[in-house]
């Protein structure tokens, strides 16, 4: 065993590192990770991927870099730490991995390339109202009609979809048979005739989330990805490579160098021991957290499937970025309170942190909410 | 040993929370929200007819003269039905800060009446809630003073005419001794207010105090001893808090388990997953606790000759219910999962106020601190 980088890949992250930092966009800074800039996102994305890296987890058939799981895991950790946004996991870490796995060529030839360009982003209709955290309870029903399925429905918590260029969609095709096996994929241009996007804004008072109104809207028979039928099967698959994503270990080093920054400044908290105990468990944790997900990526670059175990990562990723986005705003303190309106005197990191504090209360609640992840991890574990 | 109300406690306890179930709830804050400064003059005026504004208020003065426990249990219904309109800090917190310092009584009967809106000033940037730490100084002149310096998020000073302001008149920043109180008009030529909404609803306002010249009538009790009344009024506030925090953990610990009951998934409703009842249970349990720090803490903070017990009771209560409501309010966010972290539903707003409250009138970790510092008697 060894867990030191080699001299190639130390060069790697020499040329990665340097790149990054004469590209990093201006806006770039402590509320990084909530997507609420489109321009800036959108520009970054696309500066990515005139470079070949926007779609880093690819291999080089479908537009990527080839990279190795160490390559991309070093990708990872400059472009965080340089304080860059992550790239939209929807069309690159969710759809792509689908495509490749499940698309037809032509599917494939049509949808991939722009993604790996920047220049089609996609929203994702998974959960309905009724069903969330039981996403085969879903009842948006899509009706066979020639060359057409029609499609009606209503879709909620649809990350970004007044950005999206298109939606990947599970759809029921079949309510004769168990609710499992009557789901299909379907890929939507979100200019499709009938569909409707409401905002709803979230707990950080900002608009990220839609609800998605489908109303006999057509869909060309040909946007179906596998087969009719196919779709739980292709949604567990895509749900594996969600929750890998999701661990974001490089954001939270980021997070947490930013606030060892923000004590260094105010003596009150540099000098206190109770705040560096806090902030050496919040790292002890971490730590943790990124050795388990150097496993994965392992197993993952040896050529095995992320496995059930991405459900612990989805666990504790989540509960650590809520600790050391906790932690950011009660060190803050009175510094922490405005309300999306920053305040004069406070560190950015504070100013910030109220904002990332109730954005992230979301993250152990999308994804699958982390009781089901153990409800999942439960199964496997007990074979019941 | 007795923990019952008595008859005009119940009878208290029963009008304010009729008044805000039924007279207030969450359409009345949402349209809070959108008034001035969050304080809807209605309401106010409203709270001062009840008596309200007067309860820390002396009889003398115009007042009811009630018992931090009162006060107690009108703050828990008014967090239990999210009233926005500022009590603690622009009634509690001024009524007992005049009363405790001594003199004054045209200020303590304005808080009253409602007429006009006061605000503390003692919080400035550095201090980590400390009441000792106070940079702003007042220099004494011939005809009165100078007040040079900077408050940081002064609640309820945007909609404040008089503003009591907590400033050095001798000694070190963090001396006890040497710190002085003012009464200045907020419209006083010097002094500039920088408004903003803090998270969880109600303003606050940084304050800049360019050489603001007062009169010596200004000035609030006897010169350089204002830090006893302060900190002792601001155990009173936090106790109020604490009730307020209590009020909005019974209210989510209700509103959540009512939806585990209605809310189905995988055919069932989800209240029947017994790691949900678990859960759960964890917050009733939490809120139980928290009420006990809630009725201790109301009943030493003015029932004790001795700063130390109040101050040991304060603490415990806040560094307690900092933690426990914090828990509460994850915890009904997550059990209602995407619907909780909506702007639509009234539990992400309980939660904001949970969160803010953690960081008001001292954090967690200040009143662990104060706590371990302060002997029993």
């Amino acid at each position: 065993m060894n867990l030191d980088f080699s001299p190639e890949d130390q060069a790697f992250r020499a040329e990665v590192r340097a790149w990054i930092r004469d590209n990093v966009p201006e806006q770039a800074g402590p509320a990084i990770g909530i997507p609420s800039h489109k321009e800036t996102q959108f520009a970054w994305e696309r500066k990515l991927g005139q470079k070949g890296w926007l779609a880093y987890t690819w291999p080089q058939e479908f537009g990527g870099p080839g990279w190795s799981a160490t390559q991309r895991y070093i990708f990872d950790t400059e472009r965080a730490l340089a304080g860059a946004p992550p790239s939209s996991p929807f069309g690159l870490a969710m759809l792509g991995p689908v495509l490749m796995k499940y698309g037809n060529d032509a599917q494939k030839q049509r949808y991939l390339p722009p993604i790996a360009r920047g220049e089609e982003f996609w929203c994702q209709g998974y959960s309905e109202p009724g069903a969330g955290s039981d996403l085969a309870g879903l009842k948006t029903q899509a009706k066979r009609e020639g060359e057409h399925y029609v499609v009606n429905g209503q879709k909620i918590w649809t990350t970004q979809a007044h950005w999206a260029n298109f939606m990947f969609c599970l759809v029921r095709t079949n309510t004769e048979v168990p609710k499992q096996q009557g789901i299909s994929f379907l890929l939507i241009d979100m200019r499709t005739p009938g569909i409707e996007i409401r905002p709803i804004t979230t707990i950080d008072g900002h608009h990220h989330l839609n609800e998605v109104f489908l109303t006999n809207v057509r869909v060309p028979a040909e946007n179906l990805v596998g087969d009719e039928g196919q779709g739980w099967t292709i949604a567990k698959y895509l749900l594996t490579h969600e929750r890998t994503s999701i661990a974001g270990v490089p954001d939270s080093y980021y997070q947490l160098g930013r606030l060892r920054e923000a004590v260094a400044t105010d003596a009150a908290l540099s000098e206190d021991p109770l705040v560096s105990h806090r902030l050496a468990a919040l790292e002890v944790d971490l730590l943790a957290l990124e050795y388990t997900n150097l496993r994965t990526l392992d197993r993952v670059a040896k050529g095995q499937p992320p496995g059930s175990e991405s459900s612990g990562l989805k666990i504790k990723g989540t509960e650590l970025q809520q600790a050391i986005s906790e932690a950011q705003m009660e060190l803050g303190g009175l510094g922490a309170l405005p309300w999306l309106s920053p305040a004069d005197d406070a560190h950015p990191v504070f100013a910030a942190a109220t904002q990332r504090y109730n954005f992230l209360r979301a993250s152990s609640i999308y994804g699958g909410t982390n009781e089901i992840q153990k409800n999942v991890l439960a199964k496997l574990l007990l074979q019941l | 040993m007795d923990f019952s109300y008595s008859q005009e406690q119940e009878m208290l306890r029963d009008s304010a929370a009729k008044f805000a179930l039924k007279g207030y709830g969450f359409e009345r804050y949402q349209s809070t929200l959108d008034q001035p400064g969050h304080c809807d003059p209605a309401v106010w005026s409203q709270m001062a007819e009840f008596g309200w504004l007067g309860l820390a208020v002396p009889e003398d003065a115009g007042g009811l003269g009630g018992s931090a426990l009162d006060v107690a249990l009108v703050c828990e219904a008014l967090g239990s039905g999210m009233v926005l309109e500022p009590f603690v800090a622009g009634a509690v917190l001024p009524a007992r800060l005049l009363s405790l310092a001594g003199g004054q009584p045209a200020l303590l009967e304005a808080v009253a009446s409602g007429t006009t809106q006061f605000a503390v000033a003692w919080t400035e940037s550095g201090t980590r809630h400390d009441p000792a730490f106070c940079t702003t100084r007042a220099k004494a002149q011939s005809d009165g003073y100078m007040l040079t310096g900077r408050k940081q998020c002064v609640l309820n000073a945007s909609n404040a005419q008089t503003l009591i302001v907590a400033a050095r008149t001798s000694g070190e920043d963090g001396d006890e001794n040497g710190i002085s109180l003012f009464a200045v008009e907020a419209s006083a030529p010097g002094v500039e207010l920088k408004p903003y909404p803090i998270m969880g609803g109600g303003y606050a306002a940084d304050l800049q105090f360019d050489a603001v010249k007062v009169d010596g009538s200004a000035l609030v009790g006897s010169l350089d001893a204002g830090f006893e009344p302060l900190d002792a009024a601001l155990d009173h506030a936090t106790a109020a808090a604490c009730a307020q925090a209590l009020g909005a953990m019974s209210a989510l610990l209700e509103r959540t388990g009512n939806y585990l009951k209605v809310r189905k998934q995988f055919g069932t409703p989800i209240g029947s997953f017994q790691v949900l009842q678990h859960r759960l249970v964890d917050m009733f349990v939490e809120v139980e606790q928290s009420r006990s720090m809630v009725l201790m803490s109301s009943v030493r903070v003015d029932s004790s000759p001795e700063a130390s017990v109040r101050r040991r009771a304060v603490s415990a209560a806040k560094a307690y219910l900092a933690q426990s409501s914090k828990f509460v309010a994850q915890q009904a966010v997550q059990l209602h999962g995407g619907i909780g972290v909506t702007e639509e539903l009234d539990i992400g707003h309980y939660f904001r106020q949970l969160s803010a409250f953690g960081n008001l009138y001292g954090d967690r970790t200040w009143h662990l601190r104060r706590f371990a510092a302060t002997p029993a008697a």
